[in-house]
């Protein structure tokens, strides 16, 4: 199977008509949950949190049959992802948009579940080494935007589940999870 | 043997009369009812179709699509349809005396005769189809007919006193030549100004009419003041030049009027069932009204009397429909046509293996299936909007390939499938390296 980088891309990757906007419902509606799927996922694997739609992906673009998507057709995939919750336009032109291939709440919930499983319930984490900690390596939350994060935690802050405090340099944050 | 005192007419599939050879109609009327008025043992023929040629009246049964004729050269003598106190609220009626055999049937050189009465029963001026049938009765176009008949059925039995040609060489064969040429250039000459005569005179009547309109205009606007009566006389008067005249005064609504684009629509019936045969049963709308126009050759017709023609073939019993893409696209099909066979086509066509790596253009379709490449083109549209195909545009241009989506489960979209189409596209793609 095809690979981009090292993800591994499903069979119809090559199918040409993959790439043109279907105008029949029926199609369309496969086509849109066919991107949906390969979107989250490819952005998952490759840890891509923000899709920017005047740049270039190598999932958009398909030189082994010479076809990739047109804008508009990038807009309805993206937009589809942000009415279920999986994505967010980051700003009012739609020009970036926010991958979440985990919503705020499963990542809340992803966060608490790491915390219980590996006992770091009562103790202090700082924001950074969630993100890039040797404790996170190999989980999804390694390499985790910022921004996602810290929405993540405050929900959690929300529930009476965790505590973010300033830390003791000027720009890094601590966490202390509850039980 | 009293119910066919009347030859048989041959009807075309389409319920059109089938003419003989140099036959041409004069006029069309539309509930007209035969009777032999002095005669009950014959059956009256009540509320058909009309048509006076320039061979034979004929009287066509619409519903029950059968005709009978009576051929001009047993029309013994025609009676004015005078009008009188009597009959002036009655239907028209022209009566003609037909000659007919001993047994009661009509036709040239009997030895007794029949009264036969035309009524029109429907809105028809009798004084225009009386003129008319003078006219045909005073040419007598069917005599020419046979006697040219006559003279090739002679020229062909009587090989041995077939006509000596004289030599052509030499100086009396340019003469004779030249000789032969001044005749038949001074016959042609002769028939054109035939022709034109009975132009000009047709035109003289137009001015006339358009002078007589002009004037009755005229008095309308000026004397305001007159009687109530005089402007609805006038008033009156003027719709029927105008009916008179036609809505677009051309040689076949006149001979028609109303009833042109009922007759057009059934000779347009007739003839586009070869082009369609040939065409593979669907031809565009734009197609046949070329083809059309140039078998007519001068009576040409609008694309608007193309149009109602088509759309009166819902009232009639015709094996040909006019039809609609959502394009827009106009065609006119067989009505045994059957979209489900050609999008079989198509499919089967999309899966060979070149088609599934490389999807088909609408160009290869209509190479394949043997129809237009527009046509083809509306085929794979309608056949994507049932689902069966999906398009690929690209630089390269516009595309269908075979609908993979439909198989294709979102929930398990990396495994890989050996079976179905998709198996096959996949092998197809991978067998090409």
């Amino acid at each position: 199977m095809q690979k981009l980088g090292d993800f591994k891309v499903p069979h119809f990757f090559n199918y040409p008509p993959y790439y043109t906007l279907q105008p029949v419902k029926e199609t369309r509606e496969k086509q849109v949950q066919l991107w949906k799927e390969l979107i989250l996922d490819y952005c998952r694997n490759q840890k891509i949190f923000v899709i920017g739609l005047e740049e270039d992906y190598p999932l958009f673009s398909n030189p082994v049959i010479e076809r990739s998507l047109s804008h508009e057709a990038r807009k309805v995939f993206l937009n589809a992802l942000v009415a279920e919750g999986h994505a967010e336009w980051m700003d009012k032109s739609h020009k970036k948009c926010l991958i979440l291939w985990l919503r705020i709440q499963d990542w809340a919930a992803y966060i608490l579940n790491f915390v219980k499983e590996n006992g770091f319930e009562d103790s202090v984490m700082t924001v950074e080494d969630i993100r890039s900690g040797i404790e996170t390596r190999g989980t999804e939350l390694a390499g985790i935007d910022r921004g996602v994060l810290m929405r993540a935690l405050r929900l959690l802050e929300q529930k009476g589940k965790a505590a973010i405090f300033k830390g003791t340099s000027a720009d890094d944050e601590g966490v202390k999870f509850s039980a | 043997m009293a119910a066919n005192w009347l030859p048989p007419v041959l009807l075309t599939a389409s319920g059109r009369p089938v003419f003989l050879p140099g036959e041409i109609e004069r006029c069309l009327l539309s509930a007209v009812d035969l009777e032999a008025e002095e005669n009950p043992a014959l059956p009256t023929l009540r509320s058909g179709l009309l048509v006076l040629t320039s061979h034979r009246i004929l009287w066509i049964d619409e519903s029950s699509s059968s005709g009978c004729a009576i051929p001009l050269a047993a029309v013994v003598h025609v009676f004015h349809p005078k009008k009188s106190l009597r009959n002036m609220f009655a239907s028209p009626r022209v009566r003609i005396q037909v000659s007919t055999s001993p047994d009661g049937r009509v036709g040239e050189k009997g030895t007794r005769s029949e009264m036969v009465t035309i009524v029109m029963r429907g809105k028809t001026d009798p004084d225009v189809f009386y003129g008319r049938l003078l006219e045909v009765l005073r040419s007598r176009t069917w005599e020419a007919s046979e006697e040219s008949e006559g003279r090739e059925r002679g020229s062909g039995s009587g090989e041995g006193s077939a006509r000596v040609r004289m030599p052509v060489v030499g100086v009396s064969g340019i003469l004779r030549k030249e000789q032969e040429m001044w005749e038949s250039t001074d016959k042609s000459l002769q028939e054109a100004f035939h022709d034109l005569n009975a132009l000009m005179s047709k035109a003289k009547e137009m001015v006339q009419l358009a002078e007589n309109m002009r004037q009755k205009l005229l008095l309308g606007s000026n004397a305001q003041a007159s009687a109530n009566d005089d402007e609805l006389g006038s008033k009156q008067e003027i719709q029927d030049w105008l009916l008179s005249v036609g809505i677009v005064s051309l040689v076949t609504k006149e001979s028609a009027g109303a009833l042109y684009h009922q007759q057009l629509s059934r000779q347009l019936a007739d003839f586009v069932k070869l082009p369609l045969e040939k065409a593979g049963g669907m031809i565009a709308l734009i197609d046949v009204y070329c083809l059309f126009n140039r078998a007519r050759g001068t009576e040409l017709i609008s694309p608007e009397d193309l149009l109602q023609a088509c759309a009166l073939w819902e009232k009639f019993d015709v094996p040909v429909m006019l039809r609609k893409f959502d394009s827009g696209v106009m065609v006119i099909q067989n009505k045994a046509h059957s979209d489900d066979e050609v999008f079989a086509r198509i499919t089967s066509l999309a899966q060979k293996p070149d088609a599934l790596l490389m999807g088909i253009s609408p160009s290869d379709a209509a190479l394949t299936l043997g129809i237009a490449p527009a046509l083809a083109k509306e085929h794979m549209l309608t056949a994507e909007s049932k689902g069966l195909l999906c398009r690929d545009v690209s630089p390269d241009g516009f595309r269908f390939y075979i609908n993979l989506f439909k198989e294709i489960d979102p929930s398990d979209i990396y495994s890989i499938k050996t079976t179905g189409l998709v198996g096959a596209w996949v092998s197809a793609t991978s067998t090409s390296g």
